[in-house]
């Protein structure tokens, strides 16, 4: 009886989540995978296909486009945010132990994404831009950060590395934290070099917390979307054209509905692999600490 | 409006589960509050204007206003037409209606018209004509259009010993850019100060570039490039409205995008991937390019950028000897599912008379398509100080062409769009658009 009722009130405290998990995350998943066998431009009805949008899906240039240009900002952005990331860990760990410096690491996270994209797209402009007025004065030729496509994408990736990077360092912070210091003490007892010490001792440590923000900033980094959506739209030509972008274009902008929930069951089925490889093989579940 | 989230997420699961129906109470009486949308924020005031004075005049119906942004519009229109709470009555583009009306969206006005006797012939010219659809029904009346004109920067071409009246008789062709090129190359400057046509010009160090540019016109070039390829005898479509096939294909279009994207390879125009950032006006604004090629409805902001001086100019003469507009027309359309087709009715034609017209052509923002009203806008603008003869000159000298209503415009934008931008960043040849054009034709097959 005891039991039923701890189930009841268990239950009780879980419903809120649950209902939104249904309502926002499986229902409409569910009827996305179901549309991305239909064509469907939401007004009217969805009419069955089959697999001809998936069929279509691989033999289009734009999607592998998209995969390589997602991947390519993927790569930047999680190699830079995370050892920037672990950097400022280390320092607030061992050197900026004050609130405030730690604080004010954190400020660009706290400044909306669309707010944080739009200051760059302007301080980055090309003609009136105040880092390009910088570069000028110093003589150096003028860079079309947003236009051109070389820099487009790696543009966009240092944008949120450096909206992200305080963030990520707070929670690898926190993992740092949690590392016994005795750990510490034998490791210097036994005279072992600051760089010893880090890659022996700190790293293995902090190996679950780094795979969980890893899985985290991984799955983030694929579906990046905002920032190209207020700055270069997709452009130039194809260059930014990310996969999220090309979804929405697809269903807001062509009313392609079915199409664009093609492309995001393979976005799914590649996000959930990625999380599943990265979880199994970096052992995110265990600690060396035992 | 508000609603518990508990009601939110009924209400979103039950329109998962039923996916958008229709239904509820149909009034037919011609009162009770209806909704009407536009994206131009410059107009609002002027409609605001126009709401209070319906209502006044038919106390039983009022009307609120709700101006959103371009970006957003279509996106939260759609959204509005399946969650069943679109505004009876929007402002509608030409570009869009196709679609909209092939989806059954559009309240259709044959029967509004032919009962409340609206005169059509009140219109500018063709204006009317644009907003029947390919089944032969009417889903708009016109509210008002617009041309394209060129925006100068007159310290810049007194400095350059260019007159007013010059700029007026400028000619091009796709062969070496006639009297336009030359002016561009003239106004543009480099770093030490060296015009575009004098030796030792340094390309790769533009101080002011002679042409600004706004983005590669995707498939349409509204303001970017087909005031010219008009002049060539191109048309976008094989007919107009309601053309199947395109024609990026035809050498005359291919060439004249030749010429124009070379100017960015000579220096006189910023090139294409310069200009991802702010916006054109912005540049004109702070002094980085003398010459703009632009709509009517920007000239607001053209003549409001502080100590700068802006002239206009009519679109350059091309080979066929005359110049040449795209005619833009926008109307108000009613959407299939409102509550009150009466007063929406009602309000819509309130919109297309004179009455409201005449108030929005006093605020000398835009131009109204009733043929007085126009005369009254131009009127209402030239007490601010501007000339707007060079965008009203096209239509009274016929010179206008109408922008190409073709169904399923989405898909082309999307195929056109990246082919132009690679064509005018230099990364394609301009041959390669014949290619996207066979992938735009096949959407018709």
């Amino acid at each position: 009886m005891a039991k039923l009722r701890d189930f009841r009130i268990a239950l009780l405290f879980i419903l809120p989540a649950l209902i939104g998990l249904v309502v926002f995350s499986l229902v409409p998943t569910i009827r996305g995978i179901y549309l991305s066998f239909t064509e469907y431009s939401i007004l009217g009805e969805p009419t069955w296909i089959g697999l001809d949008n998936y069929t279509a899906v691989f033999k289009d240039d734009l999607f592998w486009n998209a995969m390589a240009v997602t991947l390519q900002y993927v790569a930047i952005n999680i190699v830079f945010q995370t050892v920037i990331a672990l950097g400022l860990a280390l320092l607030m760990h061992r050197v900026a132990k004050s609130t405030f410096i730690r604080g004010a690491l954190l400020l660009p996270f706290l400044v909306a994404n669309v707010i944080v994209a739009l200051l760059w797209f302007w301080m980055l402009d090309y003609q009136i831009g105040i880092v390009n007025e910088f570069i000028s004065w110093l003589g150096l030729p003028r860079v079309a950060f947003f236009g051109s496509e070389q820099w487009a994408i790696p543009t966009i990736a240092f944008v949120n590395v450096w909206r992200h990077m305080g963030y990520t360092a707070l929670l690898i912070f926190a993992g740092l934290q949690a590392i016994p210091r005795h750990v510490y003490e034998v490791a210097s007892l036994d005279g072992a070099s600051p760089t010893r010490t880090f890659w022996s001792i700190t790293m293995p440590l902090l190996r679950p917390v780094l795979v969980l923000v890893l899985v985290v900033t991984v799955i983030g980094s694929f579906q990046v979307f905002d920032t190209v959506a207020v700055t270069t739209q997709g452009g130039p030509v194809n260059a930014t054209r990310v996969i999220q972008m090309y979804i929405y274009q697809k269903a807001f902008g062509e009313s392609d509905f079915g199409y664009a929930s093609a492309l995001s069951v393979i976005l799914f089925v590649i996000l959930a692999l990625v999380a599943f490889v990265q979880m199994k093989f970096l052992k995110g579940n265990e600690s060396d600490l035992d | 409006m508000k609603k518990s989230l508990g009601a939110v997420a009924a209400a979103a699961a039950i329109a998962i589960s039923l996916s958008a129906c229709g239904g509820g109470s149909t009034s037919t009486e011609a009162k009770g509050e209806i909704n009407y949308w536009l994206w131009d924020a410059n107009q609002l005031p002027a409609y605001q204007q126009c709401a209070d004075d319906f209502t006044k005049a038919n106390p039983d119906i009022k009307v609120k206003v709700t101006q959103r942004g371009w970006g957003d519009y279509w996106t939260t229109l759609t959204n509005g037409f399946v969650a069943g709470n679109a505004p009876d009555v929007f402002a509608d583009h030409l570009s869009k209606y196709p679609e909209l009306a092939a989806k059954k969206q559009l309240l259709t006005l044959d029967d509004a018209v032919a009962k409340d006797h609206v005169d059509l012939s009140i219109y500018n010219k063709g204006l009317a004509d644009l907003w029947v659809g390919q089944d032969g029904k009417r889903y708009g009346l016109p509210k008002d259009w617009d041309t394209v004109g060129l925006f100068y920067n007159k310290a810049m071409t007194d400095a350059a010993g260019i007159t007013p009246e010059q700029m007026a008789k400028l000619d091009w062709n796709p062969q070496d850019g006639g009297s336009y090129e030359k002016a561009i190359a003239h106004l543009t400057v480099d770093k030490n100060g060296k015009r575009g046509d004098e030796a030792g010009f340094d390309k790769n160090n533009v101080a002011v570039y002679g042409l600004g540019l706004e983005s590669s016109g995707s498939g349409q070039g509204q303001t970017q490039w087909s005031f010219l390829t008009a002049t060539t005898g191109w048309t976008h479509t094989d007919k107009n409205p309601w053309g199947t096939k395109f024609n990026y294909d035809d050498p005359r279009f291919q060439d004249t995008i030749n010429w124009w994207a070379g100017l960015a390879d000579k220096g006189y125009m910023p090139k294409l991937e310069t200009t991802v950032g702010a916006s054109m006006q912005d540049n004109f604004g702070a002094g980085k390019a003398a010459i703009n090629t632009a709509g009517d409805w920007t000239i607001g902001q053209y003549t409001s950028y502080k100590g700068i001086e802006t002239g206009i100019a009519p679109t350059p003469t091309g080979p066929n000897g005359k110049r040449a507009s795209m005619f833009n027309g926008l109307a108000d359309s009613i959407w299939a599912g409102t509550k009150n087709p009466a007063a929406s009715v009602k309000w819509v034609e309130y919109l297309a008379s004179s009455a409201c017209q005449d108030v929005v052509a006093a605020k000398g923002v835009v131009f109204p398509a009733i043929k007085s009203s126009t005369d009254k806008a131009a009127a209402a603008f030239k007490a601010k100080g501007v000339d707007v003869t060079p965008f009203t000159q096209q239509v009274e000298d016929g010179t206008t062409f109408l922008f190409p209503i073709a169904d399923k415009a989405a898909k082309v934008d999307g195929i056109m769009n990246p082919a132009m931008d690679a064509v005018v960043s230099g990364k394609a040849p301009a041959s390669s658009l014949t290619q996207a054009n066979e992938k735009v034709n096949a959407l018709f097959k």
